[in-house]
């Protein structure tokens, strides 16, 4: 045996550095696509929203919103769009004003009244906007043991008249809703004219034509009266505006924002889960067919065929409607019936190719698997049209599940965004002018689509680098 | 009788197609001792590919026959099943650079770690053990060890059957099959390979079977010649011998057909093709093109000793 004494060490070492500079390479031919950039900050975007959403709003927490109903929005408006519409608007809708008087929202003086007091508050806000409100509500929580305390209410507006709103003995907890109340109604006819009660607070007294708001301060000043020592009142006054958040609000007043933050993290789970699920399936599948041959490739195309022969979207609704609606389920549903699909007709092609290659005779002679000569040497050759191919597979599936989900089948739990188009078009959002219901969802699903597609063709560009002389 | 490292009997290996079946290695018998060269010399399409595949058991689909006995250290290989032949005998026993070595590197492997692979699987290496034991070899074929971390396609064709070669030698095997290994090199990159051939046989004591039908590159490296002719062993005498004196008719046709420097000569050539190997004739095959050729030449000739060498020819019976 010769003398093998030089150490190589160092040689091997070498391995790590040279694949960052693959990777670094291939970076700086992603950069000379102004398509590959655009595609790679949108996915990069959506891949910081979704980690946003997960650590700001956990699973857990976003299904107890979702599913929350008047518990938890009650001081949100129904049906408003996002408040930056107001930029687009020469007369600026009001936003919703919440004076809450746990959070000191008024001025509060208190004297004492018999065996009970007499607890003033004085709730003082500016009113600016161009519009009216959508309602007017006041929520309260009394504690006592047999008398309940009494409630009144003012209403005191910027010229300086004052019109009585309500008397109301208190329940443990209630609200009292402006718009409800008839004796209220009667009042505001009379003193300002035949206008709904949130307009009438508003407006001056018999205004020429449509009324307009009253700019100013306005005072609500309210007076519970207890007649036990310890009872405790606290009261919220919500003015509900036109206008919420950065996304609007839904029927159920949910707060749009947190289906399509969570959107997100659900579409691209999905998408890549189902694109990357199959066609790493489908090509193992294919290459194993390939190189044992005979009855397993024989299996594996007839399955293939048989398969494409059957519908592919009713199968689901199948699975959605007489088994689960689950996302997961569907996921899997549509994993299962993709993997035998096209792509293992093409794969299949190619792997017939790169089987009778010399190396392929060389990695025999020198005894390798077949498992490993599936997985090290057919596997790898076909990665440069796989991996364009996955990205641009990956919105295909968002707007299945999407698709699904518009025709109900979304999954019950979790929101998405094809289940805020659904509650949209299911609550007449485009007939009533909610444009932003239908559209903030929709948006979202077409700039993810067109991220991905641009990555997708960019890479296809780079790693197939036949198609850049055509 | 000498110490065979390897030795086949009656090895048959025929091929299905569509028109027939091809006789491609009709009973082979041939012996290589150890630390030894063979070269198997005969023209395209005369089996000498096939008997390499027969030996490694590298089978295409079509097989309709594969029978006989091969040895490998006095161990009867061909009745092991395909996973003890897949573990014991490739590579470890024997290992082979394939022909058109240029193209039997995995064009998405790194070399570094395409060499070090036959290590890794059959002796059971740690990855970084084999690339240093890789790098080593890298050195003693001569190869630089920076192009350990390059792809094939970044390698010139001289380079990478020197890595084929690294490759071929990674296990230590006892016999290393050269098919064809300087096919396609200029003469330069030829020598200079055979002269690396030569080194690692005499350093690390392996036996060759080399394929080919160049014949006078061969000649320096061998120690024996097997002739092989329509799917058989016409011939097999040592080289010395061999290049001085041929036996068989097509041998010394063989031989005439090479140019030399000095003496003025024609070269020659055997007319005729050889035969189909889907129809062989019943005598002897060669007898058609045969400038020698008499009555028994119909029937099969024996193989006769002559000098203690074999050879397949009516025209030595005595």
């Amino acid at each position: 045996m010769p003398s093998w004494t030089r150490g190589s060490v160092s040689v091997a070492a070498g391995y790590k550095g040279r694949t960052m500079g693959v990777l670094k390479d291939a970076l700086r031919e992603i950069r000379q696509y102004p398509s590959a950039i655009f595609g790679v900050f949108i996915s990069f975007l959506l891949i910081v929203v979704s980690i946003y959403t997960v650590i700001t709003v956990p699973y857990q927490e976003a299904i107890v919103l979702w599913r929350g109903g008047e518990d938890i929005w009650h001081n949100v408006p129904r049906t408003v769009p996002p408040v930056w519409t107001n930029l687009f608007r020469r007369e600026k809708l009001p936003e919703t004003i919440i004076l809450d008087s746990r959070q000191g929202g008024g001025e509060r003086t208190e004297e004492p009244l018999g065996q009970g007091k007499m607890i003033t508050q004085v709730y003082t806000f500016d009113y600016q906007a161009d519009d009216f409100p959508r309602e007017i509500n006041i929520f309260y929580t009394a504690s006592f043991t047999a008398k309940a305390p009494f409630l009144s209410v003012k209403w005191r507006t910027p010229d300086g008249r004052e019109i009585a709103i309500a008397d109301v003995v208190l329940r443990p907890s209630g609200s009292f809703r402006f718009a409800q109340d008839e004796a209220l109604l009667r009042r505001i006819r009379r003193l300002i004219g035949d206008v709904p009660v949130e307009v009438g607070l508003f407006t001056s007294p018999h205004p020429e034509g449509a009324p307009k708001p009253l700019k100013g301060t306005y005072q609500v000043e309210v007076r519970v009266t207890t007649f036990e020592p310890d009872a405790e009142v606290e009261t919220e006054l919500v003015i509900y505006g036109k206008v919420y958040g950065i996304a609007g609000t839904d029927h159920l007043r949910r707060d749009l924002k947190i289906a399509l933050l969570w959107g997100a993290p659900v579409a691209l789970a999905f998408g890549l889960l189902a694109a990357l699920g199959t066609t790493v399936t489908t090509m193992i599948i294919a290459a194993t067919g390939t190189w044992f041959s005979g009855w397993v490739d024989g299996l594996i195309q007839r399955v293939t065929e048989i398969n494409m022969m059957l519908p592919f979207l009713p199968i689901l609704i199948m699975v959605g409607t007489f088994y689960s609606r689950s996302i997961w389920v569907i996921l899997g549903a549509t994993i299962l019936l993709s993997i035998f699909g096209s792509g293992i007709k093409t794969y299949r092609a190619i792997f017939l190719q790169i089987r009778e290659s010399p190396y392929i005779e060389a990695a025999r002679a020198y005894g390798a698997s077949d498992w490993r000569i599936i997985l090290h040497y057919l596997v790898p050759r076909i990665l440069p049209v796989l991996i364009p191919n996955l990205v641009t597979m990956i919105p295909s599936y968002v707007f299945l599940e999407a698709s699904l989900a518009v025709l109900g089948l979304g999954d019950p739990i979790l929101p998405t965004w094809g289940k805020v188009i659904q509650d949209a078009v299911a609550n007449g959002a485009p007939y009533k002018g909610l444009y932003y219901w239908v559209l903030e969802p929709a948006f979202l699903l077409m700039f993810t689509g067109l991220g991905f597609a641009m990555l997708g063709f960019s890479l296809d560009r780079i790693f197939n680098p036949k198609l850049r002389e055509m | 009788m000498a110490d065979l490292v390897l030795q086949t009997e009656e090895l048959v290996l025929y091929f299905q197609t569509r028109k027939g079946v091809v006789q491609a290695v009709d009973k082979v018998d041939f012996s290589l001792p150890r630390n030894q060269a063979i070269v198997i010399l005969g023209e395209s399409g005369c089996g000498k590919s096939s008997l390499a595949r027969a030996i490694l058991r590298l089978l295409p689909r079509n097989v309709a026959r594969y029978t006989g006995k091969v040895y490998l250290d006095n161990k009867e290989i061909m009745e092991m099943d395909e996973e003890s032949f897949r573990r014991e005998v490739r590579w470890s026993g024997i290992s082979m650079i394939p022909q058109a070595a240029m193209n039997a590197l995995n064009p998405v492997l790194r070399v570094g770690d395409q060499v070090a692979e036959p290590a890794i699987l059959h002796v059971g290496m740690e990855r970084q053990e084999a690339l240093n034991l890789a790098t080593r070899m890298f050195e003693y074929v001569g190869v630089p060890t920076a192009f350990l971390q390059r792809y094939p396609f970044e390698l010139s064709g001289g380079m990478r059957q020197r890595v084929a070669i690294a490759m071929a030698l990674m296990t230590s095997p006892q016999v290393v099959i050269l098919d064809e290994p300087t096919s396609a090199l200029d003469v330069l990159t030829q020598a200079s390979i055979m002269n690396t051939l030569k080194r690692i046989k005499q350093e690390l004591e392996i036996s060759y079977i080399l394929i080919t039908h160049d014949i006078a590159t061969s000649s320096d490296l061998v120690d024996h010649v097997a002739v092989m002719y329509a799917g058989q062993i016409v011939e097999v005498s040592d080289a010395t011998r061999f290049f001085g004196e041929p036996l068989h008719p097509y041998s010394q046709k063989l031989l005439a057909a090479v140019p030399r420097l000095h003496g003025r000569q024609t070269l020659e050539f055997i007319p005729g093709r050889p035969p189909s190997l889907i129809n062989p004739p019943t005598g002897c095959r060669f007898a058609e093109r045969c400038h020698r050729r008499f009555e028994r030449c119909d029937q099969e000739p024996p193989t006769l000793q002559v000098d203690g060498h074999l050879v397949k020819c009516w025209l030595y019976e005595t």
